[in-house]
């Protein structure tokens, strides 16, 4: 066990895979020797070289899809895209061939591939560094969708999306990048894709949240005082629906935090869902804390647009006194 | 001395059978061997008839959409016969001819354009990508599987094919900068056939040659007449050499035009002259390759009658083969979408048949009496 941020434990994941397998190899920009600009993949060049930890040129459709190329060629490509605001570029080879290889060949070509994504605001970086896209990328059939919320999470969160045979968007809250420690095992596991986590148990009400907004919940909820279940989606698609059922169903209430723009945002759809689930069960209308639907703005009033402790705490007294 | 030249370069033209029928035989020395000749003329042959065939099951709805591949046939063709069996083809949408060649039954890309992704579902060992629509962006994948050969410490490398059009796009640009500056081995083999769909060749490129591109990326560039077999396999075959000795990409500009429309729901009348398209009609490469069989006495009438009966039959069981494969299974476009299936495709797979999309029955609400 050692005592970990989640850019270290991401670090120990993509060695030990590196390690176990000569086929995962990493591809990006600034990821060779200068370790990625968040420094996620330092070390990684010096130990394993230039051949399997490539600074691409500046491209992102380029490193997407060559990465494309080199997975249905059998290797198991892990780039990195250095910021949200930045996979726009990449989105044509993302969903035009990676998401679709498997079914429009009918399996004969697949697409193993992991994209790391840094993502979502609050560490005052520039314009289009702060952005939440994972809706976007969970709204195309054919990929798998992923962000941690914490050091353990993340390490056997990645080891599972190198591992898994269809491509995966690993997205890395950056605002929790350094924010804490946590204890994280020497030795490789890995947490199933499509499982959530019950951060905390409660009976009057469910949080669902993912990435950075866990530590904002987790500290609404301490304020708040009441008895109230957080649950970690740590995967957006294919999202673990049985766990927000089971809680709801218990709770009655539910609160949906994230940090991408309301409107069409993944909450909208986890809110559907619980209609149609728990619907006999509801005591009040499920409530959405998220991002505004506005430009996320510059540095100065980020902290404006993301939710936050007290934001959801409003949620909570609101939802809770229905 | 201030001011000197850095860098000067030139692009050569290679054409060994010209249009007029005349064969460098210098140039065209052991290029392809006379019963290969006959053999590419009949590959050729049987995609003009496929062409001919398809167009008529889309015209009398046997089948959707389709672009005909009709005076094209020498460029994919040739590079095929040029490459390697293992080397990676990597197409667009207008080279049935070198898919054929290597070895695609004819049945799989009439099944893609009759609307079943089973004409993708491509046998590995034929090592060759499916058809892509969007258009420049298999360079990218053709760049990543050359990669992943060199990656292995392997021989192997692809080709990409590509026409005129797709030189604008960005992922062209992208995945010669990448191919060009991570020594990937490579082919770039782009089919200027004059036409994107209506728009012409020089509103995608104002150079007096597309192969020039190449150049700025670090490359070797080549130019040749793409109506003419031997000069794609010669330029083709030049080229995969030194990109495989040499782990290092090169950029093909085979010279053709494509004779028929974009595609069967197009009608070339609205934007081009008719008098191009008969120049064009004889440059054709089919014609000059029969006119040269004929004078050396390796092909004459009853040869060509008897071939295009064996086109015909040909054509006419990959016809039925495509028509009379079983239906598809309607599980299918959810069972092929991952490894595994997530419980929520499951669940509306499984009630697409019976139910709206996840209502839970237990909550749908009974109608109320009304009386």
């Amino acid at each position: 066990m050692a005592n970990l941020t989640l850019v270290q434990a991401i670090n120990l994941a993509l060695v030990q895979e590196m390690e176990k397998d000569d086929r995962v190899m990493i591809l990006g920009e600034d990821v060779g020797p200068n370790g990625g600009v968040f420094r996620v993949t330092e070390g990684l060049h010096k130990r394993f070289g230039a051949a399997r930890v490539v600074d691409s040129p500046l491209a992102e459709s380029g490193i997407i899809g060559t990465s494309i190329g080199l997975a249905m060629a059998g290797l198991r490509p892990v780039p990195e895209i250095q910021f949200d605001g930045f996979l726009g570029p990449a989105y044509d080879q993302i969903c035009s061939h990676a998401a679709r290889m498997r079914t429009r060949t009918r399996g004969a070509f697949t697409v193993p591939l992991t994209i790391r994504v840094p993502v979502g605001g609050g560490i005052h970086a520039p314009e289009l560094h702060s952005d939440s896209p994972e809706n976007i990328y969970a709204h195309t059939p054919g990929l798998k969708v992923v962000m941690p919320s914490s050091p353990y999470d993340a390490k056997g969160l990645l080891i599972a999306a190198i591992r898994d045979p269809d491509p995966v968007i690993f997205f890395e809250p950056k605002r929790i990048y350094r924010a804490f420690r946590e204890e994280v095992p020497e030795d490789e596991y890995v947490l199933p894709i499509g499982k959530a986590r019950t951060v905390c148990e409660g009976t009057e009400l469910t949080i669902v949240s993912w990435g950075a907004s866990v530590v904002q919940c987790m500290q609404a909820i301490e304020k708040s005082g009441k008895s109230i279940e957080l649950i970690d989606l740590r995967t957006i698609y294919p999202f673990d629906m049985d766990a927000v059922e089971t809680s709801v169903k218990k709770t009655g209430r539910c609160v949906i935090v994230h940090e991408a723009p309301r409107t069409g945002g993944f909450g909208a759809e986890i809110a559907a869902r619980i209609m149609e689930k728990c619907f006999l069960h509801l005591e009040a209308p499920v409530q959405r804390v998220a991002g505004f639907d506005t430009i996320m703005p510059y540095y100065k009033l980020e902290l404006d647009y993301m939710p936050d402790a007290a934001r959801v705490g409003r949620a909570i007294d609101d939802v809770a006194a229905y | 001395m201030p001011l000197k030249t850095v860098f000067s370069t030139e692009i050569q033209h290679l054409s060994i059978l010209n249009e007029h029928g005349k064969f460098d035989a210098k140039l065209g020395k052991d290029v392809i061997p006379d019963k290969d000749l006959i053999m590419l003329y009949e590959h050729m042959s049987v995609c003009r008839q496929l062409d001919e065939v398809a167009f008529k099951l889309q015209r009398s709805g046997r089948m959707g959409t389709y672009p005909q591949n009709m005076g094209q046939e020498a460029t994919s063709l040739g590079a095929a016969y040029a490459l390697e069996k293992t080397d990676w083809l990597v197409p667009c949408y207008r080279e049935n001819c070198g898919l054929f060649y290597r070895g695609l039954p004819m049945e799989y890309i009439l099944l893609h354009w009759m609307g079943d992704e089973r004409g993708n579902a491509i046998p590995r060992e034929l090592y060759m990508t499916p058809l892509a629509i969007p258009i420049g962006t298999q360079m990218l994948h053709a760049t990543g599987l050359a990669w992943a050969s060199k990656y292995r410490g392997e021989k192997q490398i692809a080709c990409t094919f590509f026409g005129d059009g797709a030189t604008s796009e960005g992922d062209f640009h992208e995945a010669a900068n990448f191919a060009a500056n991570l020594d990937i081995p490579v082919i770039f083999f782009c089919q200027n056939n004059f036409w994107a769909i209506s728009v012409p060749g020089k509103i995608q490129c104002s150079a007096p040659t597309i192969a020039q591109r190449g150049i700025a990326y670090g490359m070797d560039c080549f130019q040749c007449d793409g109506n003419d077999i031997f000069a794609v396999v010669k330029t083709v075959r030049d080229a995969a050499k030194y990109v495989r000795d040499k782990s290092r990409p090169v950029f093909i500009e085979a010279v053709t035009y494509r004779l028929g429309d974009h595609t069967t729901a197009d009608d070339a009348r609205r934007y081009r002259d008719q008098a191009e398209v008969d120049m064009w009609k004889q440059r054709d490469p089919l014609i000059r390759v029969r006119q040269f069989l004929k004078e050396k006495k390796l092909w004459n009438d009853s040869k060509e009658a008897a071939m295009k009966e064996r086109a015909e039959k040909a054509v006419t069981a990959a016809v039925e083969r495509a028509e009379n494969i079983t239906p598809p299974n309607r599980n299918d476009f959810f069972d092929y979408m991952y490894a595994e299936l997530p419980d929520e495709l499951r669940e509306q797979r499984d009630t697409m048949q019976t139910h709206s999309l996840g209502q839970d029955p237990a909550q749908i609400a009974q109608p109320v009496d009304s009386h």
